[in-house]
């Protein structure tokens, strides 16, 4: 098991295979807490971690606070609407602030890529990226390999599709970032229109033919479909979209017996994933969801824990 | 009161560098060139183991005034100018109100003159308002002192229009500069479209938002004889159609930056926004493109594309930041480190680019080159001074540039305008 040598979290590009297994490790431990009488443990008390998101969150932002909370940290949360971010003041400036209060580490939601990167350059802080952009979002793509890992017991060689807007997901690009590391093959699969030019060069393969990407499949990774590509022109509608691409039953049947089906969420039910399959035997969503707090922790702890020991 | 420059060692566009010559500089325009010229009372310059060029010539520059006078002023980015070795900068419209009335024209010459340094021409709206609707009064713009006119910071996206004002710019003895962009593709996109985009997450500026303005106007020009000038071209592509456009005989002319000929997209890695800049950062092979256009001839000149902004504008997200970096003071640096001693140009060949082709360009026939006669407007430079690019030593009002700690051999001595010592380096003797 590798040493954890990392101050931030900000991109699954910027760890190691040993790392992501360190974080898997950590988590498993982690797990258990939740299932206790007593949810907490002491391992960050007095640590102060801040929620700073200024982007929409519930489920991410709950997730890391549930997190923070079981190991015993405090915590705060700055959301956009009601932080100064609306009055003008700049993201930096915010953090500096949230520094200025003895902060130890700051949860990041920002709908800028590389937002993030500014907090690390210009505070002290540990920064954990919860969401940035198009471009990242860690936390989310190690809870779907600790939920790949503890399902299937492995990664090596497990085939993942994921499916939909591949364009606008930081949550399609921090799996494939992790999963690649971790052995698995990915194939991304979307309208043309939602396929980023040069995505082939993460590793993936990138095919329109959703047929031919949930062939084999291990694992079906349904991503969110916005209404607004329809605006944008990405798509000539929607109802054209679940034709075409929603996770139905039928299709779900062209991916290996017992394949997992996850989304991070929320769902858009009927739209790139039906309810049945979202709601049937293969789905692991809500696993997902339980999962996230454990793999929270053991970044929260990594990052925070040992360097106070 | 007279000048001479003793021991000069002049370098002309396309010539050879000549031997040791005087240069006595007397009413604005060079009065004698000989082997040795007595001083007569005159003040002497010794450019003694320096070379002396003509003064560089930028047709593509922001002063911001009137309207962001935070970011620059004509006096800042006179001082950014001279400091750089410029004599003459042509700067853009994008202002508030935007140059696009005689008024203005006038008011930014008259703030020019009492700053005293260097020529400044003013680049008028190709439409009012740079709006994309209506084209400006081009004849009173011309009568007030423009050469040029651009809407820079947008493309012209209407082809009628366009048609419109290639033909009635021709009759202003106009020349039309495009800002090659087709806003419908680049569509918001902060840096170059590719697999660096995706994997950054940043919203892509392909290069096709360039490419097809340009082959566009490639064939306006053609169809309707007129010349067309496209600013800071980008990509490889662009430099093909260009260069099958001249060899068609299509009077089509271009310029590039020296950001877009020494970095690639790899700088937008850290998120510094002072990499981001439109157009953007290309790859590899597109800065290859521009090395090689310059040195065949089918990129005419270089501009800077000086863009300031201030901290406050660029320290911010990288989607939000404000595009553009300041160039006019590290232009001709890089110019000499990324193409004379890299050798894709002469010196000489570099004089062209930044002087004689410019000058031609804009009809400017008194200046752009060193002979008797011409216009008194001269840079010195000291190709042994090696120094670093820093914040405090800046000359603009801005510091936006992702130069800041490059080290250089070669640097500006003295700059002359007009006859005029208007710059002198603090460490020349």
């Amino acid at each position: 098991m590798s040493e954890w040598k990392h101050k931030h979290l900000l991109d699954l590009q910027d760890t190691t295979r040993g790392d992501i297994e360190l974080i898997l490790e950590t988590a498993r431990s982690f797990k258990e807490v939740s299932s206790r009488e007593i949810k907490k443990v002491p391992a960050l008390r007095g640590k102060t971690v801040a929620m700073l998101f200024a982007e929409p969150s519930t489920r991410t932002r709950v997730s890391f606070e549930l997190a923070a909370k079981r190991l015993s940290a405090d915590t705060l949360t700055i959301q956009a609407a009601v932080s100064s971010l609306a009055k003008g003041e700049t993201l930096l400036d915010t953090a500096l602030n949230v520094e200025a209060m003895n902060v130890d580490l700051v949860v990041v939601r920002h709908q800028a890529s590389g937002a993030p990167q500014i907090l690390a350059n210009g505070t002290k802080m540990s920064v954990v990226n919860a969401g940035d952009g198009c471009r990242s979002h860690p936390t989310q793509a190690l809870l779907d390999i600790f939920t790949i890992h503890e399902k299937l017991g492995r990664t090596d060689g497990v085939r993942v599709a994921i499916v939909g807007d591949i364009m606008h997901s930081r949550v399609a690009r921090s799996n494939i970032s992790g999963l690649i590391k971790m052995g698995a093959s990915v194939v991304v699969c979307g309208p043309s229109t939602l396929l980023p030019v040069g995505i082939e060069q993460m590793g993936v393969e990138s095919t329109t033919d959703i047929t031919k990407a949930l062939k084999g499949a291990d694992v079906v990774m349904a991503l969110r479909m916005q209404k607004e590509r329809q605006q944008d022109s990405f798509l000539p509608s929607i109802a054209e979209y679940v034709r075409e691409f929603c996770i139905t039953p039928e299709r779900l049947k062209l991916a290996n017996h017992k394949a997992l089906v996850m989304h991070p969420g929320p769902t858009n039910r009927g739209i790139e994933i039906a309810a049945e399959v979202a709601d049937g035997p293969q789905s692991v969503i809500l696993e997902q969801v339980t999962n996230g707090i454990a793999v929270r922790m053991a970044v929260l702890y990594l990052l925070l824990g040992r360097r106070a020991e | 009161m007279a000048l001479l420059i003793k021991n000069a060692r002049v370098v002309n566009a396309g010539g050879e560098e000549k031997d040791l010559q005087d240069i006595l500089l007397e009413g604005g325009r060079i009065a004698r060139m000989a082997p040795s010229i007595e001083a007569n009372g005159a003040e002497v310059i010794d450019a003694a183991g320096k070379k002396v060029l003509p003064g560089f010539i930028d047709l593509h520059v922001h002063l911001r005034e009137p309207g962001r006078e935070d970011k620059e002023t004509i006096e800042s980015g006179s001082r950014a100018a001279v400091k750089g070795g410029f004599t003459s900068i042509f700067c853009m419209p994008n202002t508030t109100p935007a140059i696009d009335t005689a008024q203005t024209v006038q008011y930014i010459l008259d703030q020019a003159r009492k700053v005293g340094l260097v020529n400044v021409f003013p680049v008028g709206a190709i439409t009012k308002n740079r709006a994309g609707v209506e084209i400006t009064e081009m004849m009173d713009l011309r009568r007030a002192g423009c050469l040029g006119v651009s809407d820079d910071g947008r493309g012209l996206m209407n082809a009628g229009l366009m048609r419109r004002a290639l033909e009635y710019a021709k009759m202003a003895d106009l020349l039309v500069m495009q800002h090659c962009e087709d806003d419908n593709l680049s569509a918001k996109g902060v840096m170059n479209e590719g697999a660096l985009s995706t994997l950054l997450g940043l919203k892509g500026d392909p290069v096709i938002a360039e490419t097809v303005i340009i082959a566009r106007d490639i064939e306006l020009a053609r169809y309707l004889h007129t010349r067309v000038h496209f600013m800071h071209v980008s990509a490889a592509r662009s430099v093909d159609l260009i260069r099958r456009a001249k060899a068609e005989g299509i009077q089509v002319s271009c310029e590039a930056t020296p950001h877009h000929f020494t970095l690639t997209e790899e700088e937008v890695r850290s998120f510094d926004t002072s990499t981001k800049v439109n157009p953007p950062l290309r790859g590899r092979e597109d800065v290859l493109a521009i090395k090689a256009g310059l040195k065949d001839g089918t990129i005419d000149c270089i501009a800077t594309d000086h863009a300031p902004h201030t901290h406050e504008d660029k320290e911010v997200e990288y989607d939000g930041a404000p595009p553009g970096l300041i160039g006019l003071e590290t232009a001709f640096a890089l110019a000499f480190q990324e193409l004379v001693a890299a050798g894709v140009l002469t010196l000489p060949q570099l004089a062209g680019k930044m002087s004689l082709a410019p000058a031609r360009l804009m009809g400017l026939a008194n200046k752009g080159e060193l002979a008797v006669g011409k216009d008194a407007d001269i840079v010195i430079l000291d190709m042994e001074r090696e120094w670093q690019v820093s914040k405090e030593d800046t000359a603009s009002r801005s510091r936006n540039s992702p130069f800041i700690g490059w080290n250089f051999k070669g640097r500006v001595s003295v700059t002359i305008c007009g006859g005029k010592v208007v710059y002198t380096d603090a460490r020349t003797s």
